[in-house]
């Protein structure tokens, strides 16, 4: 019996990751109404949950991939991969207010260079607080503030030590889960209200996992704002990290 | 047919990527630049120029707005897979750089958001179409 079940899960992951999702999203419901009277969204304790299993799979898998290293749900992987996260994320476009959007077009460009240039000075910073004093460990760690794309590109172009592209990595993937869990929480104290907030928390927030996430769980009719402008973040953290700022950190401290 | 809306949106999406691939390769980053938000404006202009010609009749529609409505549950897989494992192995430098760069981003953020006058505001969530769930 267990083990017909478990081929046909095996033999249908993607499948499978829709029921297991669909389960994870109706629990998630459930206890938003019934343990938090719909103060705290659905949606982010259903992303709480999904880390939670992630933290899981990866203890007992040992891979890097959270859930989907499970065999069982390997299906996880397709569904929350690169390839659908993007395409969802490009059909909320179809809901954008182009007016609105265009409204804010320049505050959205400057909050995106505030986001790189900002986080990289308190990573950069931190880590030299920390005895990481050379140009390209302050670089690459800093840069792995802005995204944890954008850590371990410019720290392969600057020539970073491996045990800094992993801690510069983690920094970024430690920036994604707080906005994801805590954009709901701090809604209120970001003005997180019009497409125009939106797309000034897309630029400055970064991480296109940690905002499109953190959005969802606030409001899913900000969504496509904030993306819109949060997709250019590694590109131009990319861009910026191993020329304009690595250059500057080494002329600061040489 | 609903399949003409799911394969617009492909077509943008591959456009997009491969236009962000391109930018990117011009500008020397070994990276996609902006290619889901490239994809993004072209499915706004499709539909600024196909809505009003008739072009995007409801099934059309449909075909997009399914992968739309898709968004929650496939973020909540995003958030399934990732290496949380390896985020909180980090120790402090990481915690601390992360914690960091969020403080200040969010501190510039509530001041930037406060800038928009209470009646722009209002008008701009009057104008946010409510969803269909």
């Amino acid at each position: 019996m267990s083990e017909i079940f478990q081929k046909a899960v095996h033999q249908n992951g993607l499948v499978t990751a829709f029921a297991v999702i669909g389960i994870i999203i109706l629990l998630s419901g459930v206890i938003s109404r019934k343990l938090t009277f719909g103060r705290v969204h659905g949606s982010a304790i259903a992303i709480v949950i999904g880390l939670a299993l992630a933290y899981w799979g990866g203890i007992v898998s040992g891979g890097t991939k959270g859930l989907a290293d499970v065999s069982l749900f390997s299906g996880i992987g397709l569904m929350g991969g690169a390839m659908l996260r993007d395409f969802a994320i490009v059909a909320t476009a179809f809901e954008v207010q182009a007016t609105e959007a265009r409204k804010a077009g320049l505050i959205g460009v400057v909050s995106l260079l505030l986001g790189t240039v900002l986080p990289f000075i308190v990573g950069a910073s931190i880590a030299r607080a920390f005895g990481y004093s050379d140009a390209v460990s302050m670089t690459t760690i800093g840069a792995g503030a802005i995204t944890y794309i954008v850590g371990p590109v410019t720290g392969a172009a600057i020539g970073a030590s491996s045990d800094v592209m992993a801690l510069s990595i983690a920094t970024g993937l430690v920036k994604a889960i707080i906005v994801m869990v805590g954009t709901p929480i701090a809604a209120r104290f970001l003005g997180l209200k019009t497409p125009r907030s939106a797309m000034v928390f897309g630029g400055l927030a970064g991480t296109v996992s940690g905002v499109s996430a953190g959005l969802a769980a606030t409001d899913r009719k900000l969504v496509p704002y904030g993306a819109l402008v949060a997709t250019f973040h590694t590109g131009i953290g990319c861009l910026l990290g191993p020329s304009l700022l690595f250059f500057a950190t080494k002329a600061i401290v040489g | 047919m609903i399949i003409y809306g799911t394969a617009l949106l492909a077509c943008c999406h591959l456009l997009g990527i491969f236009l962000g691939d391109l930018l990117g390769q011009l500008i020397g980053v070994k990276t996609n630049v902006g290619g889901v938000g490239i994809a993004m404006l072209l499915l706004i202009f499709a539909r600024l120029y196909m809505q009003p010609r008739g072009f995007l009749p409801k099934p059309t529609e449909a075909g997009v707005g399914f992968w739309a409505a898709m968004y929650i549950p496939v973020v909540v897989a995003m958030a399934a897979q990732q290496d949380v494992v390896a985020a909180l192995r980090g120790g402090p430098v990481a915690l601390l750089s992360a914690l960091g760069a969020v403080a200040v981003c969010a501190c510039c953020i509530a001041l930037i958001n406060r800038t928009e006058s209470q009646a722009e505001i209002d008008a701009a969530v009057a104008d946010l179409a409510p969803l269909a769930e």
